[in-house]
């Protein structure tokens, strides 16, 4: 057997097998968000009245500790949010379990930024979806590029470190990389670019929010030439245009990624909040670990997947026929091309999909009126400090 | 969804196998059936080391007076030079580290 790092593909193979525990996972704290981006994942704005107590999600650590899961990417909603928000961060660093945390800023303080920065092990992403104030709020809110702003210079001037900078790439932010890189530069933060999927109140932006071809096309160019910008291999469905990217090239869904979500819900991963990917709850008996190794969703994930239409395609090693989370809400079969297929077979598949097979998001925590209709997004914010801090 | 945010680093120089090394105090490392994965606390990087053998080689390497001596008494005289690479490779990248 070889050692040697370069070659990936043996490896790859190995974890679409699946693991006895993930490499790592995305814990979404709570529904509650004081934002309401037209993109979120998650349609997040309520607080779900069955999310996880302080003592369950200290259970889930030990858990986690116990399966030797390095570290968890914490998101929301807003995680800053819940009141318990530090101690859990605390409590899973003490127990060596590594946490990187996605959060809007609205609620980093200066005393916050400091507070964190006396933290081992805690990684900070904060997300801005444009350069410019005007393509930021657009999506996220009046206010919320300010908010951001304010939280980057908080932690800067309490010497937090190299945090990092978090943008979901759009069609009217894939004009402005270059400034983004240098917001990045300007904090000693490291920049980190995500592709945006069809999930969440997703579903509704996504026609006309996602990049053209033609900037997919650039954007894997820019991205071969940036090799310091992380991506979080969410754009492997671009290695099909030749030089792969660096990672492992995969979807990791159920394989070697999943989400606990706020009420302690398994999915294979954060962009398929449907029912169709739930795997079990942490409430059950035997916990994360029995969902994790024993739930039907996920035995199943990690069986041969079928090619399907995309099995005669050259490049079908190179991008496994792309996001199966983009597929499903965009209707098309998990078996078939990625809505974004570099070779244009999925621009094909969904002018010819049914009408009506796009799917809604069925679990939503969007805000609502008084009569039940989701308000529409996006809303104005500020900065504030927070009574207790 | 996401796998691996880090970087694996380029390989290698500088690797001195007459030394005495153990595994790196911020490591920590999780067994697998291919290896184990290895994720360094300081630099947050994961990374993974591809043979049970590998594994074996690099838990034992506190118990001998040099890398040398570990890989004499755990490799196969015909893969030392391949496992000796491998170490060079995760002295690099912080996995191990000079006791």
């Amino acid at each position: 057997m070889s050692v040697d790092a370069a070659t990936v593909l043996p490896l790859r193979q190995r974890f679409t097998q699946g693991l006895d525990a993930p490499i790592c996972l995305t814990w979404e704290l709570t529904y509650a968000c004081n934002l309401a981006c037209v993109h979120c994942l998650s349609s997040s704005g309520r607080r779900d009245p069955m999310e996880l107590t302080p003592a369950e999600a200290r259970r889930i650590v030990d858990e986690l500790a116990d399966m030797k899961v390095f570290y968890v990417n914490i998101g929301g909603g807003e995680p800053m949010l819940r009141p318990d928000f530090f101690d859990l961060v605390a409590y899973a660093v003490d127990h060596k379990v590594g946490v990187k945390f996605s959060t809007n800023g609205t609620r980093l303080t200066a005393e916050r930024a400091r507070r964190l920065a006396a933290m081992d092990y805690v990684d900070v992403q904060i997300s801005i979806d444009g350069a410019l104030a005007s393509t930021n709020d657009a999506v996220r809110g009046e206010g919320s590029f300010a908010a951001a702003r304010t939280a980057m210079d908080n932690l800067a001037a309490a010497n937090f470190g190299q945090f990092k900078i978090s943008v979901v790439v759009t069609r009217e932010n894939v004009t402005q990389l270059d400034s983004f890189a240098a917001i990045a530069e300007s904090y000693g933060a490291q920049l980190r670019l995500t592709r945006f999927r069809p999930s969440g109140r997703g579903v509704e932006t996504w026609d006309a929010l996602h990049p053209t071809a033609d900037q997919q096309r650039m954007l894997y160019h820019w991205l071969l030439d940036r090799p310091d910008v992380l991506t979080g291999d969410s754009f492997f469905h671009l290695s099909a245009l030749g030089q792969p990217l660096d990672g492992l090239n995969l979807c990791g869904a159920g394989r070697v990624v999943c989400l606990i979500d706020p009420v302690g819900d398994v999915y294979a991963c954060p962009f398929v909040i449907d029912k169709e990917f739930l795997a079990g709850n942490v409430r059950d008996e035997g916990g994360f670990a029995r969902v994790w190794r024993q739930s039907d969703l996920f035995v199943s994930l990690r069986e041969p997947q079928s090619a399907g239409a995309c099995a005669s395609c050259g490049s079908y090693d190179a991008c496994q026929g792309g996001c199966m989370a983009a597929k499903f809400f965009t209707g098309l079969p998990l078996d078939g091309p990625d809505p974004e297929c570099v070779f244009g077979h999925g621009e094909d598949a969904l002018a010819a999909r049914d009408p009506g097979a796009r799917r809604g998001s069925a679990i939503g925590h969007s805000k609502v009126d008084r009569t039940g209709t989701p308000i529409p997004v996006p809303t104005p914010v500020r900065f504030r400090t927070p009574a207790r801090a | 969804m996401s796998v691996t945010e880090e970087r694996v680093p380029e390989a290698a120089s500088g690797f001195d196998p007459s030394r005495a090394w153990r595994v790196h105090p911020q490591i920590a490392l999780r067994d697998e059936s291919f290896g184990a994965l290895a994720y360094h606390f300081g630099t947050r990087r994961l990374m993974f080391l591809k043979s049970r053998l590998l594994v074996e080689l690099v838990s034992a390497l506190d118990q001998y007076e040099s890398a040398d001596a570990a890989i004499d008494a755990v490799v196969p005289e015909d893969e030392r030079p391949v496992y000796r690479r491998a170490l060079a490779r995760l002295a690099a990248s912080e996995v191990i580290d000079v006791r």
